[in-house]
């Protein structure tokens, strides 16, 4: 049983990420039939990028929402959809994208494919993390808006040209369970299916590259870490700037002096690579102010 | 008190990400996303 438990312990975001995507792509029917879900639940954002078109998904996905409603005829603010991602933002902020995204749990997976030399960062990496920003702009809010048919409808640039999630999650088993759906395959599916392609492999060297670059649900989460409800916290009291925490993080973030960092996704890894344990978060900080009372006490 | 003002901005969030879900609802935007979402997207799949 403690042993259980201790393994729990150590891989709690890896369960948590296979049950979020079990419960969220839960429709099995839909695999086997090769149909989507049409419940009630599709009113429903989901936290991470999950495509709406996946056969199993039983909520919608907040990017691919957001695009539908910009680009609607009538072009009103999402205020459904915004609603949502502030709601998600302002307790979780990008605990998102490092525990409940599907997306996010391909990629993890990915990285720890063994007997490959894994490469921090790609060159550029400081510029290149900020193209997220421009794809959200771009592609998930101004081509939808602006770019119009002659009845005045936009399109979904994001999950058209970029999202490798739908490529992946709803293209592929949609298309090997329907064969009219084959006989549709054109340039776009094959433009689609290398973007994927290049994540994948990417992804087997460089850890979490869509998130680090891509990403635009990442990016408007990332905004939120510095004042969501879960963000983490150094002890200064305790911190000895060693860098063990940015040694750790594998996004290369230094923790010690940027704790909420946008680029954050809330692995954890910092914290229990800190010897001093003066990494928190702001929901085990009442753990972690026992413990030091402990620790003091002890040494007095 | 000390626990408000450090988590306000998150609060406060919080409840204007409510209060726009609910005028969004009731401006019939869930209908749209619902929509949306129970059909196939085309472009989501790669064939629109």
């Amino acid at each position: 049983m403690v042993r259980a438990m201790r393994w729990l312990r150590a891989h709690a975001r890896m369960v948590a990420q296979l049950c979020f995507t079990a419960l969220g792509n839960g429709y099995a029917a839909g695999f086997a039939q090769g149909k989507i879900y049409r419940g009630k639940g599709k009113f429903i954002c989901m936290p991470g990028l999950n495509c709406y078109s996946c056969p199993g998904a039983l909520g919608a996905c907040p990017i691919g929402s957001l695009q539908a409603v910009l680009a609607d005829r009538n072009h009103r603010f999402a205020f459904y959809v915004v609603g949502f991602l502030l709601i998600f933002g302002a307790l979780l902020g990008r605990l998102v994208c490092g525990w409940l995204c599907p997306f996010g749990l391909v990629q993890d997976l990915l990285y720890r494919i063994p007997f490959v030399r894994k490469i921090k960062k790609l060159p550029g990496d400081r510029w290149l993390r900020y193209l997220k920003y421009g794809i959200l702009a771009g592609f998930v809010v101004i081509l939808p808006l602006m770019v119009l048919d002659i009845v005045g409808q936009g399109r979904p640039w994001f999950c058209q040209y970029i999202c490798p999630s739908g490529t992946l999650f709803a293209g592929i088993p949609l298309i090997a369970a329907n064969p009219p759906l084959q006989a549709a395959l054109g340039w776009l599916f094959t433009w689609k299916a290398a973007i994927l392609a290049v994540l994948v492999v990417l992804s087997v060297f460089v850890y979490r590259p869509f998130c680090r670059y891509l990403c635009p649900l990442g990016a408007i989460y990332g905004l939120f870490n510095p004042i969501a409800l879960y963000r983490y916290e150094i002890d200064p009291s305790r911190c000895t700037a060693c860098g063990r925490c940015q040694k750790a993080c594998k996004l290369d973030i230094p923790v010690y002096r940027q704790p909420n960092s946008p680029e954050c996704i809330r692995c954890g890894a910092c914290r229990e690579a800190c010897p001093e344990g003066a990494i928190h978060s702001t929901l085990a900080r009442k753990k972690a102010r026992a413990q030091t009372k402990g620790s003091l006490d002890g040494r007095l | 008190m000390k626990r408000l003002r450090q988590h306000g901005a998150a609060l406060a969030m919080l409840l204007l990400g409510v209060a726009l879900l609910v005028i969004g609802a009731l401006g019939g935007e869930a209908e749209i996303v619902f929509r949306k979402a129970t059909h196939i997207c085309m472009e989501c799949i790669g064939l629109g």
